[in-house]
C-alpha cells in the first residue's frame, strides 16, 4: 500500500481522502521516529549508597563515586589514566625549592547557586579542610600546607612547610574539591559545587538524580540528566541491567553475571583495575591479634587463588601487601605469606593457641566481594583450627561499629583510595596498627620528591607491612564494568573513586 | 480416659498416604544427614565449583564447590529443626492459652482472644522480618519470629474445639463428679481435640518451613556457613543464567516438602477431625494461608 500510494498519490487521495491524509502524515513522520536522537540521560547503578554527598566530610568512596568531577571539582583533577590534569586551576608554577605553588584559576566559573568561584573560595576550602575542627576524612592531604593566600581573585598562592611530592595529586582527590563558604555546611544534603551537573533530587535508599548545569564554565556534557541508582543485591543488579532499567554499572557486583553478559552483544564488559586493595583487616587491639605469629598464621591459612576463583570468578590479582600491582613501585610480596595450612597450625601452636579454642568475629559489609570472600575465609580458617562467627552488616553499621567504633575482630573491605599505604601510619585507624619504623618511612616518603627515591621508600613500606602481617592481604579488586554497548566515555580503570560522566555519550 | 465417640476409624485417603510418604522421606533424609551425607555440606572445593552432576556429586556442586546433595540433606535438617521448634513453641503456649480461655470464659477469655485478634492483625511475615532485623539475623531469632505468630493460631483452634467439647454430657458428668476445670481440660478436653491439633500442627509445620525458607532467602534466617534451603535459593539467584539447577533443586525441595505436609494434613483432617462428619459442614480453613 505505501508503495502504490507513493507511485500514484493523486489517485489515492481522490479515492480515500481521509485515509490518504493519515497515511501521508504517518509516512512523513516515520523516518523521524526511526532516527530518533540518541538518549541524553543515563542511569548508573552503584552497589553502595553514599551516607551523604559532601566529599570533604566523609571517608565513604560512594560519595566520590557520585559527585567527583560531576558535581564538585578541585583545583586539579585526576584523569582516567591516573595523571594530574588542570581542574579549576588553569595552570600553575612551582618555585625551585618546591615550597611555593602559584595557581592561576579559571575565570567565569560559578557555583550551582550562581555565585562566582574565586581565589577566596579556594583559600576558604583549603583552610577549612586543614583546620583543627576539620572533619575531612583525608586531612593528611593538606598537612604540608603552611599558608594559603589570594593576592587577586584569580591567583592562589600556597606555601608548603616542606616539599611534598604528591601535592598536585593530593589536590585532585575528592576530599580536596572546592566549596563555597555559604554552602559548605549544607553540602551533605544539598551539594553546591562548580561541576557540569547539579543535584536535582536524592531519594534516600533509592537514587540520586543530577541534571546538567546550564552555566557550566567548560564544555557542556553530552548528557542532560544522570541518575545514580543504588542496588546492593547482585541478583537485582543483574536483572536491572538485563532489563535495561540500568544503563551502566561501573563496578558490577555479581562477577558470575559477567559470563552471561560478555556473550550478549547488547553490553560491553570491561575488566579494568581499581586502587582497591581488598584486605582481611585484623583488629590489633583485640588479643591474640596483637601477636604477629597469630596474624602470620591467618595469612598462611588463606588461599588467595581460591578466593579469587570462588568469590571473584577468576578476576583479581593476588596481593601480598597494601599496594596496587599496576603501580610502578609495586613489589610482589605474596611469597611472604603463601598458602600453607601446616605453617599456620605451627604458628598458632607456637602462640599457645589450641586448635578450636580461638573464635573470632568476622564483620562483612554488603558488597559481594566481602560477603563471598568471608564465607571462603571462614572455611579456610576453620581448616587450621580458628572458629569464625560471620556477622553480615549494612554499610552504615559497618562505618559506625567497625570503622569508627573499632568493635570487631576481623572484617573484609577494599581500600579504594589511590596510594593509600599511609593509612597504616595513622593514629587510631580502625585496625590499630602501631609501628614507629613504618611511621618514619611514611614521613620520609612524604618529604621526598625524587621519584626514584619515592619508589624505593614505597617498596620498603610494602615490605614492612607484609613482614608484620598487619592484615590479611587478599587481592586487588578488579573494576568489572558493564554497560550498554552504545555508551561511550566511561572510565575503564578507577585511578580514583569516581564515575566521571563529563565525557559520556550515547552513539546512534 | 474417655474417647470421643466421633473418632473416625476409616483409612487415610490415598492423597494422605502420598503426603505421609513424602513427609517421611524428608524427615528420614534430615535424620540421615545427622549421621551421614555424601560429602561435608560446608566443605568448599573451589576447583570443582559449578560441577555438573556426576558419580562423586550426584546433584553437582554450587559456586563454592560444595556438594549440592549434601547441602539439600543438611538443609532439610535445618528446615525441620527450625520449624519443629517454632511450631512446638507456638503449640506449647497457644494450646494452654486456648484451653484456659475455654475453661474460664469471662474476662480472661475476652482478654486472650482480643490479644489473639491483635496478633492476627499484624502481617506475620513482615513482623517476622522486623523481629529478625531488630534481634539480628540467625536461626534462633527466626524460630522466635515464626513461633510467636503460631501462638494465636493454636490458641484460637484450641479454644474453638474445646468450647464444643465443654458442652458434651460426659463433661457435665465429670463436673458433677467434682472434677476441677484444669483437671477436666487436661484429662478430657485435650484428648478429644488432639485430632484437630495434630492437623493444625501439620499445617503450621508446612507454614513454618515456608517462613524459614523465606527469612533465610532474605538473609534473615540461618547464617553461613549453616546451610538452609532458603539460603541456597538466595545464593543461586545470580547463577540463574549460568546454572539454573542451583535454584531449581532447593526450590523443588521446598515445594515438595510443603506439598507433602499439606497432603498429609488434609488426609489426617479427613480422618481425625470430627467436625467433618456433619454432612455439608463447611471445611475448616486449614491450608497454609498465613505467612
Amino acid at each position: 500500500m505505501p508503495l502504490s500510494f507513493a507511485r500514484g498519490p493523486a489517485r489515492a487521495v481522490a479515492a480515500f481522502p481521509v485515509l490518504a491524509a493519515v497515511l501521508a502524515a504517518a509516512i512523513s513522520s516515520w523516518p523521524l521516529t526511526a532516527r530518533a536522537a540518541p538518549p541524553d540521560s543515563l542511569v548508573m547503578g552503584m552497589v553502595l549508597e553514599p551516607p551523604h554527598l559532601d566529599p570533604t566530610a566523609g571517608a565513604a568512596g560512594a560519595i566520590d563515586e557520585v559527585v567527583y568531577a560531576n558535581v564538585f571539582e578541585g583545583l586539579t583533577r585526576i584523569g582516567p589514566d591516573g595523571a594530574v590534569r588542570p581542574g579549576l586551576a588553569e595552570r600553575w608554577n612551582v618555585s625551585d625549592d618546591g615550597l611555593t605553588y602559584t595557581f592561576r584559576l579559571r575565570e567565569g566559573v560559578t557555583f550551582h547557586d550562581g555565585s562566582a568561584f574565586t581565589a577566596e573560595d579556594a583559600v576558604f576550602t583549603l583552610d577549612r579542610a586543614r583546620a583543627d575542627a576539620s572533619v575531612n576524612a583525608q586531612k593528611g592531604l593538606f598537612e604540608a600546607i603552611d599558608t594559603v593566600a589570594a593576592p587577586d581573585p584569580y591567583t592562589l598562592v600556597v606555601h608548603l612547610s616542606r616539599p611534598q611530592g604528591r601535592f598536585l595529586f593530593n589536590l585532585g582527590w575528592g576530599d580536596a574539591v572546592m566549596v563555597a563558604p555559604e554552602s559548605a555546611d549544607t553540602n551533605k544534603t544539598a551539594p553546591v559545587g562548580t561541576g557540569p551537573f547539579r543535584l536535582t533530587r536524592w531519594v534516600q535508599g533509592d537514587r540520586v538524580e543530577l541534571e546538567a548545569y546550564p552555566d557550566y564554565w567548560g564544555e557542556a556534557p553530552a548528557l542532560t540528566r544522570a541518575t545514580f541508582r543504588f542496588i546492593a543485591d547482585p541478583a537485582a543488579a543483574l536483572a536491572g541491567i538485563m532489563a535495561g532499567d540500568v544503563d551502566a554499572f561501573a563496578n558490577f557486583p555479581a562477577p558470575e553475571g559477567l559470563i552471561a553478559l560478555e556473550t550478549d552483544p547488547r553490553f560491553s564488559v570491561v575488566i579494568g583495575t581499581t586502587e582497591g586493595e581488598t584486605i582481611l583487616a585484623l583488629n590489633h587491639r583485640n588479643p591474640p591479634l596483637d601477636d604477629v605469629r597469630v596474624r602470620r598464621a591467618i595469612g598462611h591459612a588463606i588461599d588467595r587463588q581460591a578466593l579469587i576463583d570462588g568469590a571473584m570468578f577468576g578476576h583479581g590479582t593476588p596481593i601480598g601487601s597494601h599496594f596496587a600491582p599496576h603501580h610502578p613501585a609495586y613489589v610482589d610480596l605474596t611469597g611472604l605469606s603463601p598458602y600453607d595450612p601446616e605453617a599456620a597450625k605451627a604458628l598458632l601452636a607456637e602462640a599457645g593457641i589450641t586448635p578450636g579454642a580461638l573464635s573470632l568475629r568476622l564483620h562483612l559489609p554488603p558488597p559481594s566481594y566481602a560477603r563471598r570472600s568471608g564465607e571462603i575465609i571462614a572455611a579456610q580458617l576453620a581448616a587450621v583450627g580458628i572458629q569464625t562467627e560471620i556477622i553480615p552488616v549494612e554499610w552504615a553499621q559497618w562505618l559506625e561499629q567497625v570503622f569508627r567504633g573499632h568493635d570487631f575482630d576481623m572484617t573484609i573491605v577494599a581500600h579504594t583510595e589511590p596510594l593509600d599505604i599511609d593509612v597504616y601510619a595513622r593514629d587510631g585507624y580502625y585496625f590499630g596498627y602501631k609501628n614507629p619504623t613504618f611511621n618514619g618511612l611514611i614521613a620520609t616518603l612524604d618529604e621526598t620528591t625524587d621519584p626514584v627515591k619515592r619508589a624505593e621508600l614505597y617498596r620498603q613500606a610494602q615490605t614492612r607491612l607484609a613482614e608484620d602481617a598487619v592484615n590479611g592481604f587478599l587481592f586487588q579488586l578488579p573494576k568489572q564494568g558493564v554497560w550498554d554497548a552504545r555508551l561511550h566515555g566511561l572510565w575503564h580503570n578507577s585511578p580514583v573513586q569516581a564515575n566521571d560522566l563529563t565525557g559520556v555519550s550515547w552513539s546512534e | 480416659m474417655i474417647r470421643s465417640p466421633h473418632l473416625n476409624r476409616s483409612r487415610l485417603s490415598p492423597a494422605g498416604w502420598v503426603g505421609g510418604g513424602i513427609s517421611a522421606v524428608v524427615l528420614g533424609t534430615a535424620l540421615l544427614s545427622l549421621v551421614w551425607t555424601p560429602h561435608d555440606p560446608t566443605a568448599m572445593d573451589i576447583a570443582h565449583r559449578l560441577a555438573d552432576p556426576s558419580a562423586t556429586h550426584p546433584l553437582g556442586t554450587d559456586h563454592f564447590g560444595r556438594d549440592t546433595l549434601s547441602q539439600l540433606m543438611a538443609g532439610a535438617r535445618v528446615s525441620i529443626a527450625v520449624s519443629l521448634v517454632a511450631v512446638g513453641l507456638g503449640a506449647g503456649l497457644g494450646v494452654p492459652l486456648g484451653l484456659l480461655a475455654a475453661a474460664r470464659r469471662g474476662w480472661l477469655d475476652e482478654a486472650v482472644m482480643r490479644f489473639n485478634d491483635l496478633a492476627f492483625a499484624f502481617p506475620a511475615l513482615l513482623t517476622a522480618v522486623l523481629l529478625t532485623a531488630l534481634l539480628g539475623p540467625g536461626a534462633i531469632n527466626a524460630i522466635l519470629a515464626i513461633g510467636v505468630f503460631t501462638i494465636p493460631v493454636f490458641a484460637r483452634v484450641t479454644r474453638g474445639a474445646a468450647l464444643a467439647i465443654w458442652k458434651r454430657p460426659f463433661i457435665q458428668a465429670a463436673r458433677l463428679a467434682g472434677r476441677g476445670r484444669a483437671r477436666i481440660s487436661v484429662d478430657h478436653i485435650l484428648p478429644n481435640i488432639a485430632g484437630s491439633l495434630i492437623v493444625q500442627a501439620t499445617i503450621q509445620f508446612a507454614m513454618a518451613i515456608l517462613a524459614e525458607a523465606g527469612l533465610s532467602y532474605l538473609g534473615l534466617g540461618s547464617q553461613p556457613p549453616e546451610v538452609s534451603w532458603g539460603r541456597m535459593l538466595n545464593e543461586a539467584q545470580t547463577f540463574l543464567f549460568l546454572d539454573a539447577r542451583l535454584a531449581i533443586l532447593p526450590g523443588m525441595a521446598i515445594v515438595v516438602t510443603v506439598l507433602g505436609l499439606n497432603l498429609l494434613g488434609d488426609g489426617l483432617r479427613d480422618r481425625l477431625d470430627p467436625r467433618l462428619h456433619a454432612r455439608g459442614a463447611p471445611r475448616p480453613n486449614s491450608h497454609v494461608d498465613r505467612i
